[in-house]
């Protein structure tokens, strides 16, 4: 409002005009009471109102006007310069609170008056507020109830990829192989210098800080075995599979997310194709596919940076390191790696799409549910990987 | 629209000069001279792609023109001698077409933005009954002040819309196609509650439309805007008698003829109307 203020100042001081006012010493709304005159019997009083009744100045008087709790039987608009319809508004809603009849408005204030009296705004659409311990356990409830409904989606999603699958497996003519090249493109192709740059320096970081706490065993050696099992069996393929639901699993949602708002899925369904064919299969088989061989590169960058360590820190050949590799590492941790990367792709690109489709209503939405998608495929993967852990273990594996 | 003692400009709302917009090579604009009065419904015509949005960006600023002035309610927006601050955007609304409202909000809280923007003193509770009031000014019920735009039909979107336009009682009115995309009847309430408003509030309208019906029932002089320029302003009667090629087929084609029938007959009717009253 300040600054508002000066702007007009600064306006008079030019002589230019200004929106609402020319003196500033009028730049206000007023109101006072004053009690009835002979003529009338009843009590109650009357109350004038004057200066200039618009948005810009009636927020003082509006305050003011609510705290009089008297009978006020005649509202006297005499004096007023200017008015608009919040003014009016105003004017109405007391002579309506009190019973009240208005004089001396001019024909526009009376054209003003009669349009606002048309509507009755006397309706409360605050919604009840409930109080705190209601409203806690009903949040949490909804959130409870939420995620039940979130796992039947989930399932149902899974059904219905099964389902479009096994219609384009009857009808292979139908397999959309040109979104499969350009999501595979997307998904794989692109993502190999980000993908390579951050397993090479994780490699590097692995054998570096592994080597630093072998050395107090003087099993320097070892920083090999660690290199090349870890990457192989855990680091390769889960940082690939978090850096592609950063990268593509979020794209995933945000695409199918804006598609569902601008109404192109529908478009869609009513021409008869299934979206689930032509959008989801494409993307999931892309991303199951690439997660394969991005989760293998990885492993091998990362393998890469941890020999440049021991070539230039530890003083290992740089070819020895590769070769001591083959000997140390057995051939299941490789195929521990290359069984899981399929799995995360799976999960990434199903979180992607899934919540992509379930994009309703506004542009906010498409922002959450992508959020949402690389958080719980993240989530997921870290749980599976887990479980997968065990269980190689125990067949033996380990 | 206020009701003033004080000797504000009486001169015409908008006058656009010389007008010049290009994209890249091509000049949608090329010296296009326009003039609103104040207090009337201006309709702007023209065929697809003729530049009539493009027209009412440049006068609210949205798009800065190659060349021209545009003064808007006395105010120099473009050209030389500009002025930087708009403070003149307080005293006019624009609707857009599809409503463009903030789908993050209710349709109260969108009407309630302009109001904080321009006065962020105002107390929130009275706020909040001006949005409320101004949303049922326009003639929706009142339950749709707490909806959200995706819950509202097109028709009623438009009228949140302008119920946004409106927030801040400004003299000047943009409506850009508001009858597009809406049925008949519907069409028909919202081109009298734009007359409605427009004579309360004695707001100026500039007003973009391709809906016949629209222009003959409560366009006051309509501008035709054709070969890069506005070919001819004044009522339809005016424009019908320049005789140019493109409006004679705008107004004397088949959906001409039949709103110009439409419009006859609702006279007929009024003044049947008004004939039987004197009778009795």
């Amino acid at each position: 409002m300040m600054e508002r203020d000066a702007l007009w100042r600064e306006s008079l001081a030019r002589g230019g005009n200004c929106p609402h006012t020319f003196n500033p010493m009028q730049n206000s709304a007023h109101h006072s009471l004053e009690p009835l005159g002979e003529e009338s019997d009843a009590d109650g009083s009357r109350l004038v109102l004057s200066g200039q009744l618009t948005l810009a100045h009636i927020g003082p008087l509006e305050t003011d006007l609510r705290r009089i709790d008297g009978p006020v039987r005649v509202v006297d608009l005499a004096g007023v310069e200017e008015i608009d319809t919040v003014g009016a508004y105003v004017v109405c809603r007391m002579a309506r609170l009190h019973e009240s009849d208005i004089t001396g408005a001019s024909p526009e204030a009376e054209r003003l008056l009669a349009a606002v009296r048309e509507i009755d705004t006397a309706g409360d659409t605050h919604p009840h507020r409930l109080p705190v311990w209601e409203r806690v356990p009903t949040a949490l409830g909804e959130r409870v109830f939420g995620a039940r409904g979130g796992i039947y989606g989930v399932v149902g999603f899974f059904g219905q990829v099964l389902v479009g699958a096994a219609s384009l497996a009857r009808h292979p003519s139908r397999f959309p192989f040109k979104a499969l090249v350009h999501q595979m493109e997307l998904v794989g192709v692109s993502a190999l210098p980000i993908i390579g740059l951050m397993s090479f320096l994780i490699g590097i970081v692995i054998a570096q800080q592994g080597s630093v706490q072998l050395q107090q065993f003087g099993a320097e050696a070892l920083t090999v075995n660690l290199v090349g099992r870890i990457t192989l069996r855990e680091l390769g393929v889960l940082m690939t599979a978090i850096m592609v639901a950063g990268r593509s699993g979020s794209a995933f949602a945000a695409q199918l997310g804006t598609m569902k708002l601008t109404e192109e899925i529908d478009a869609m369904r009513t021409i008869g194709i299934s979206p689930i064919e032509v959008l989801v299969i494409p993307r999931i088989v892309a991303a199951t596919f690439m997660m394969i061989l991005l989760g293998f590169y990885a492993s091998v960058l990362a393998i890469i940076g941890g020999a440049v360590v021991g070539q230039f820190a530890l003083g290992i050949n740089f070819v020895a390191f590769l070769l001591r590799i083959q000997e140390v590492v057995p051939t299941h941790d490789l195929w521990v790696g290359l069984i899981k990367a399929p799995v995360f792709g799976l999960i990434v690109a199903m979180s992607g799409c899934y919540n992509g489709l379930q994009v309703r209503s506004n542009s906010e939405e498409v922002g959450r549910r992508t959020t949402m998608s690389v958080v719980s495929a993240i989530f997921a993967v870290i749980v599976i990987d887990a479980f997968f852990a065990v269980f190689f273990t125990e067949i033996g594996w380990g | 629209m206020k009701m003033n003692t004080d000797t504000r400009d009486e001169g015409p709302a908008i006058v656009v000069e010389g007008l010049v917009n290009r994209f890249g090579d091509f000049a949608v604009h090329d010296g296009l001279d326009l003039t609103v009065r104040r207090g009337e419904i201006l309709g702007v015509v023209g065929g697809s792609g003729t530049g009539k949005s493009v027209l009412m960006r440049s006068i609210i600023g949205l798009q800065q023109p190659d060349a021209g002035r545009i003064t808007v309610l006395g105010r120099n927006l473009c050209g030389e001698g500009a002025e930087t601050d708009l403070v003149v955007r307080e005293r006019w609304g624009v609707l857009f077409q599809g409503g463009a409202l903030f789908s993050t909000l209710s349709v109260g809280e969108n009407v309630e933005v302009p109001i904080k923007q321009f006065y962020p003193d105002l107390d929130p509770a009275f706020r909040a009954e001006i949005a409320r009031y101004k949303v049922m000014l326009t003639g929706l019920p009142e339950d749709a002040v707490q909806k959200y735009p995706s819950e509202l039909s097109g028709g009623m979107k438009k009228r949140a819309g302008l119920a946004r336009a409106l927030a801040l009682d400004p003299e000047l009115l943009f409506l850009d196609e508001p009858t597009a995309g809406l049925d008949p009847i519907g069409a028909a309430k919202f081109d009298r509650l734009t007359r409605e408003l427009q004579e309360t509030l004695g707001l100026t309208v500039f007003l973009i439309t391709h809906d016949l019906d629209t222009l003959y029932e409560i366009c006051d002089r309509v501008a035709v805007i054709a070969d890069k320029t506005i070919i001819a302003v004044g009522t339809i009667p005016e424009l019908v008698a320049t005789g140019h090629p493109w409006i004679e087929e705008y107004f004397n084609g088949p959906r001409g003829r039949s709103a110009h029938d439409a419009h006859l007959r609702g006279e007929a009717v009024n003044a049947a109307a008004n004939g039987a009253e004197i009778g009795a």
